[in-house]
């Protein structure tokens, strides 16, 4: 290597392929490091490459929310092989619980001018005939898409590369050092900054980050077209995937542009194993069929796993790490890293280049790490 | 001499002896294609012994099913994507 870079990106997942687009962009010279041969192979090439408005926080909403309007701009310029569609949500309520539950999710997507309009019973049957008779209702969210993300994350780092920055594959960091990183030949690379987004691994460089793998399950069908229209969601969803550190499912379904159907989703903490474990997805199946009985029949063709990174309160770690002003962090994203991946991006091109931020930057602040370190201690 | 059966193969009456498969009875009706890939393309049956899942046509309403492994039912619908 030669020259001093910029910004040196340690992960090649969407996240920083994000970063590096954003930071080629704004001028900076730009290396990214991959230990996988090509981009968007890990979180990214598992997860089910949804773009949507959550509202489990505040600071969630606000974070979904702007990083939807930039993928808004952005879906105009994003080759057809992203796949890209604006899709909606629907959430469903399946009791009047879960009805007022939807009522007041409205009113915080609401708040944040955010289009979400609720559904009676005819309506949601309207909108989705194949789900199952006696559901309470549900709310639309239309302005939620999808993409295939391992290409959407393909054509960020070809943006970047347009911009002068360079990619490196099958190079593993082993340590990160002031203004330095190590590869793991000894190589060093130099680098103003140094951006963490390694995902579910970035403990393995920073090991006060306190974020754990979360292992998801995820099942994908032949082409069925027109069954269904809308990512469908369980309005329990929170409660019973996000709520506790047991092992959970929760109904949650996308129509592919292929007329594929992907089925979801699991959460399981302790699971280094990729292997499929077939008794939780026996137990997501089962929830799913329980809302789409035509699934009941219909030809699976493929099971995978993978992990997402999950941290302590439910929001990623974007911004510098409390004593080393040299080292970004851009982990953490859970569930939500397609989704966030263009925010915590501009986050980081807005703190490099000295802009004000579009939201407020500190309830993603990775200084919360140590605090709760601290407090768990 | 066997029995004989008849369905429709894409709305055609066929007729075919009992044990046929239903990959027999299209090629009766005269039916080369029988599913498109994601791309546009013509699929028609390869192997003819299960293993290839080029053959795949709606019986009943139910999609994406082998018609090499699938024996003639009287009045089956089977529909292709041709």
């Amino acid at each position: 290597m030669s020259g001093r870079t910029d910004v040196l990106i340690v992960g090649g997942g969407i996240v920083g392929a994000a970063c590096a687009a954003a930071c080629a962009q704004a001028g900076l010279t730009v290396a990214l490091v991959e230990a996988d041969l090509a981009v968007g192979m890990d979180a990214t090439a598992a997860g089910m490459g949804q773009i949507v408005a959550m509202d489990g926080s505040p600071a969630e909403l606000a974070l979904t929310r702007y990083s939807q309007r930039l993928w808004d701009d952005l879906a105009r310029s994003l080759p057809e092989d992203c796949e890209y569609e604006r899709c909606g949500t629907l959430w469903i309520a399946a009791d009047d619980d879960e009805m007022e539950e939807a009522a007041r999710k409205a009113t915080r997507y609401h708040e944040h001018a955010l289009q979400a309009e609720l559904l009676e019973q005819r309506d949601l049957y309207a909108l989705e005939p194949a789900l199952r008779p006696g559901l309470a209702g549900g709310l639309c969210v239309p302005g939620d898409s999808i993409l295939y993300a391992p290409r959407a994350a393909a054509a960020l780092l070809a943006e970047a590369e347009r911009h002068g920055a360079r990619a490196l594959f099958g190079c593993r960091v082993r340590a990160l050092h002031e203004g330095e990183v190590e590869l793991d030949d000894g190589a060093r690379m130099a680098a103003r900054t140094v951006v963490l987004a390694t995902g579910a691994r970035a403990a393995e460089l920073i090991p006060e980050l306190p974020i754990r793998p979360r292992t998801g399950h995820l099942v994908i069908t032949e082409r069925y077209p027109a069954l269904v229209r809308h990512q469908l969601v369980e309005l329990g969803y929170v409660k019973s995937a996000h709520g506790t550190d047991a092992d959970s499912v929760a109904f949650n379904l996308q129509p592919r542009p292929t007329g594929q159907l992907l089925i979801g989703s699991s959460r399981q903490y302790g699971r280094a194993d990729p292997a499929v474990d077939r008794v939780i997805v026996a137990r997501m199946l089962k929830r799913a069929i329980a809302y789409l009985p035509v699934l009941h029949g219909l030809d699976a063709l493929r099971v995978w796993t993978g992990q997402r990174a999950a941290t302590l309160d439910g929001l990623p770690y974007i911004g510098p790490c409390p004593g080393r002003a040299w080292l970004f962090v851009a982990a953490g994203h859970e569930g939500l890293g397609i989704t966030a991946a263009l925010a915590t991006a501009r986050l980081l091109s807005d703190h490099l280049l000295g802009r004000a931020p579009e939201i407020a930057p500190e309830p993603y602040s990775p200084a919360r790490a140590w605090l709760e370190t601290v407090v768990r201690a | 001499m066997p029995e004989r059966i008849a369905l429709h193969v894409n709305g055609r009456h066929v007729e075919v002896d009992r044990g046929s498969t239903v990959l027999a009875a299209l090629a009766v009706a005269g039916v080369a294609i029988c599913r498109r890939s994601v791309q546009g393309e013509p699929r028609g049956a390869l192997c003819g012994i299960g293993v290839c899942f080029e053959c795949r046509v709606t019986i009943d309403g139910v999609a994406h099913r082998r018609s090499c492994q699938i024996l003639c039912r009287e009045a089956m619908e089977v529909r292709t994507d041709g």
